[in-house]
This record gives structure tokens, sequence and C-alpha cells, in this order.
């Protein structure tokens, strides 16, 4: 350790440990997923095998095969990604800054806090269809109610991140000379983004679910349109591979947003 | 002593009374506080919790307002906090998610110092607190020593011509401590500024100081003025000295064994 010797001024007064050797129980914990994960497999297909009324994991690849082949799983995944990303930027690009209105302004928050308490409570499920009445069965409502979900869990932690600023590095950027304004942007803002990445990942989610759940309802096309064709035909086969779709797409975009806390947030002191 | 009388103090808190309403009741942080600090002065202030130390020091900063008297630095009263003012708070508030170089240059870009110049300036005062080799660490990788010893470089980049200090090496261990004194002093012979030091360590108190003030409370006041007619640079060997130490039994007296409603006015001897 190099740096240790160079701060000849104390030998005492040591620099943190940056981080512990992990690569050994990374790798461990990598192998323990993969034999979890092809254990899952087995199971399920012995139990397919063993007269429970489940399809095998071959005809399931084969139907994602011919669903691959003549397009349709991908212009799916293409329709249900362009609702999930419509509404969820729409709503995380609103909750931002309506978040930190909430948290900087008390005016703000008195006129906003209800309405969002009151509509956090009601699943957005549940306003498919007031949704599909006033907007019609095209994607807006679908769209409107993911922006909802989004807004929802996103606006509430940027909320709480501004609430959330240490006051002391608040005095301390005052006592350096800057105002509201930079304030606002070199200490309030960088503070608060830990909140809301994770109000965006609690976005995600939500709003990945809403989708599906919107797309049973009332849609021409999308994974959870095409598990809804697939019940009235008794088609198992495509209905894993709709399930299993949602999940690895869900758990990808969820991989990327945490991927991003990590880089964003990498200065946190970690306890 | 070879502080000159001058005629007009770098800092002077004039009669001074801060009242916070706390449940019905008033309670009483200052009462009627006068203290003259001159240019240069090192100051010390020393007292049990609840003698108004702290918010003495932030009605100077201009981060509280006295509810009556003033608070005048340069001649001028204080209103909101200023750059010609540092502080340096106990729990560092270094911005986390800044390096210890950008940290230090926050105060430079606020105050739009050209990008080359801050640079200079930064790198100068790291330097000075001996942090060259963790310019570009993040402040968690630092232990508390070298993340205040950061904070003191961020202070004195924008220059100020004051330092208030709240209790900065409380949270550190004894030894650590001990050292980050001696570095406080070296840092301050280099770039001599008027400091006012707030602590609840007596030998810290009486090894920094030019003049320790120690404070009562209820109501919070000035209870003794304690003149430390040592010379700098303060070594070890003059903290094991019979002068020294009888200079902090003279104030851990007055600390600890406080009489009732005695009251003393603050200005220079």
């Amino acid at each position: 350790m190099t740096v240790m010797t160079a701060i000849s001024r104390e030998e005492r007064e040591k620099p943190k440990t940056a981080r512990r050797k992990q690569s050994g129980s990374n790798a461990r914990m990598l192998a323990i997923n993969a034999m979890s994960i092809v254990g899952g497999l087995g199971i399920w297909w012995m139990l397919s095998l063993s007269g429970f009324n489940l399809p095998a994991p071959p005809a399931v690849v084969e139907s994602a095969a011919r669903l691959i082949g003549n397009g349709t799983l991908q212009s799916d995944i293409v329709a249900s990604l362009t609702r999930v990303f419509s509404g969820f930027l729409l709503g995380t690009a609103l909750a931002i800054p309506v978040g930190f209105l909430m948290g900087w302004y008390p005016t703000a928050r008195g006129l906003i806090e209800p309405w969002v308490q009151f509509f956090r409570t009601v699943p957005p499920l549940a306003i498919i269809p007031l949704a599909i009445v006033l907007m019609g069965i095209g994607d807006t409502p679908k769209i409107f109610v993911i922006f909802l979900a989004a807004f929802l869990s996103c606006v509430i932690a940027a909320f709480q991140g501004v609430v959330n600023v240490d006051p002391t590095l608040i005095n301390a950027a005052r006592v350096l000379g800057a105002k509201d304004g930079r304030i606002f942007i070199r200490v309030v803002i960088p503070a608060s983004t830990p909140f809301i990445l994770v109000g965006m990942r609690v976005g995600l989610g939500s709003a990945w679910a809403t989708l599906v759940a919107a797309e049973l309802i009332a849609a021409q096309q999308g994974l959870g349109y095409r598990m809804q064709f697939a019940q009235i035909y008794y088609d198992l086969p495509t209905i894993f591979v709709g399930l299993i779709t949602i999940g690895v797409l869900g758990l990808l975009m969820d991989r990327v947003l945490l991927l991003m806390e990590k880089k964003l947030t990498g200065w946190q002191e970690r306890r | 002593m070879n502080t000159p009388i001058s005629s007009a103090p770098k800092i002077s808190v004039d009669s001074v009374t801060k009242i916070f309403p706390l449940g019905g009741e008033d309670f009483v942080a200052l009462d009627n506080v006068s203290l003259d600090i001159i240019d240069n002065e090192f100051v010390t202030v020393v007292g049990p919790s609840g003698c108004g130390k702290s918010t003495m020091m932030n009605i100077l900063a201009g981060l509280d307002e006295p509810t009556r008297g003033r608070a005048i630095v340069d001649g001028k009263d204080v209103s909101g906090p200023g750059p010609e003012r540092g502080v340096i708070f106990q729990q560092y508030a270094l911005f986390p998610w800044l390096t210890v170089r950008k940290n230090v240059e926050f105060g430079l870009k606020t105050a739009g110092v050209a990008r080359a110049e801050c640079r200079e300036r930064a790198e100068y005062f790291i330097r000075l607190v001996g942090l060259e080799q963790f310019a570009d660490a993040l402040p968690k990788m630092l232990s508390g020593g070298m993340k205040q010893r950061c904070a003191i470089a961020r202070a004195y980049a924008v220059n100020p011509s004051i330092l208030l200090m709240d209790e900065p090496f409380g949270a550190l261990d004894a030894l650590t401590r001990v050292r980050l004194q001696e570095q406080l002093l070296e840092t301050w012979s280099a770039e001599k500024r008027t400091v006012m030091f707030i602590t609840h360590d007596v030998d810290e108190a009486v090894f920094l100081a030019n003049r320790v003030v120690i404070m009562a409370a209820r109501p919070g006041r000035i209870y003794d003025i304690v003149n430390v007619d040592l010379t700098y640079p303060r070594t070890e060997a003059m903290r094991l000295s019979p002068e020294f130490s009888a200079l902090r039994n003279r104030v851990w007296h007055a600390v600890y064994h406080q009489e009732p409603g005695r009251k003393v006015e603050g200005t220079p001897s």
C-alpha cells in the first residue's frame, strides 16, 4: 500500500479499506444461483412428467420458437415495452420535479400531498375501467395507468429525498456563499438521488405489473394480450412463454436501474 | 502578550440575547453577551452544554439571528452567511458525492473563480492540510481526521478572514485530536486568520488559544476569560509545562466549579 506510507504526518490515521475482497464469494454466489435455476427447471420438468397439468420445458421452447419464428413474440415485446417506457418515462419525468416542489415548498406539499396519498391507496388497475371509458380502448388508457403507477411511487421518493437532505450540508453550502438556486442544484439534487433511484425501481416494478394487467383487459397486442388469447385456446405453452418473457424483461430492467444506482450513488457510506 | 490594542475589533458580539421558545417556556441561550475579538486572534470558547456557545457561533456565521443585540464583523452587522466567515462543523459536512478536490473547490466555483485558479487554490490548501494523496478520493474513503482536514481546506480555500469552528475535533479519538490541534496551529501560523473555536475540552481550549472564553449555562453567559500568555508555536513541551497546567487548572475550575450568577464582559484585556 503505497498510499499509506505517503501520509507521513500521521501513521495511525489510516484511510478506510475501500472494499472487502468479494470476487471469491461472488463466483460462489453465482454458482449457487445457477444451481438453483437448473434445479428449479428440473423440478418443473419432473412435475410435468408426473401427471401435473403443466407443459414440459421442450413444449414451451417449441412454442417460443414458433412465436419468434412468425414474429409474434417480438412484436408483442415491442408493444408492451413501448407502453411501459412511455408511461414510466412520463411518470418519473413529472414525479421528480413535483416531488422536489413538495419537499422544498411547504405550500406545494400542502396542495399536492392529499391527492398523492389518495391516489396511492387506489390500485392503478382500479382506474382502468374509468380510463377506458374516458380514453377509449387504444394505447392511451394503458399508458395513462402505467404513468400513474410510476408517478405515484416515484413522487413520494423524490419528496422524501428532499426532506431527508442533511441540513448541515445545506448550511455548509450556505456558509461557502451558495444561494438557494445553487444549493438546490448542487446539494439537494445529488443528495436526493439515492431516494429517487429507489423510487424509480419501485415505480418501474409497479409499471410493469400494471401493464400486463392492463393488457389482459383490453388490447390487440402485447404480452398480456397474448396470454389472455392463449387462455381461450387452452394453449399452456404460450402462456408459459409469456410469463417467462415478462419475468426476464422485468428482471433485466431492474438490473439496469440497479447498475445506474450503483454508478450514481456509489459515494454513499454503507453501514 | 503581543496583541495590540485595536480600536475596531474584528468580531464584536454586542449585548446579544438569544431566546428559544421551548414548549411555552423561554430558553435563554444567550443572556446579554458581549465579546470582542481582535484581528488574527485565536479565541477558544469552552463551557457546559446549554451555555450558548454554538448559538453564539451560529449567530456570527449568519445561520441564526439574535433576539436582541448585534453581531458585528468588520464593522458591519451580520446578515446571513458570507464567504468572509468560514465555518467548520463538528460533523465535517463534506459533500459525500464530491471528491476531496471538488469539495475544496465548491466555494471557489460558487464565487465564480476561473477554473484554472480554482484548481490551483484547491491544490494549495489540500497540500497545506496534507491530503494531496487523497485529492481524488471520495469522503467515504477518509478517516474522521482526514475528513475534518478536508473541511478545513475547504473553509480556507474561499479565503475567509474569520474561521468559526464548532467543536471540530469533538468526534475524534484523543490521539488524532492532539495531532490535529498541532496541525491546525501549523496551518493557522502559515495562514493567519481570526479564529473562534468552540470546544468542550479544557486542554484543547488552552493549547490553541490566545484567549479562552469560559461560558456558563442557564442563562447562557460569559463566565470568565483567561489570557493564555504562551508563545506560538505551541509545542509538546509547552503542553506538559507547569505554566500550561496552571492555566488549565484555572480554566478547569472555571468550567467545572461555577459560582451561580457570575458574569464578565468579553472585551480583550
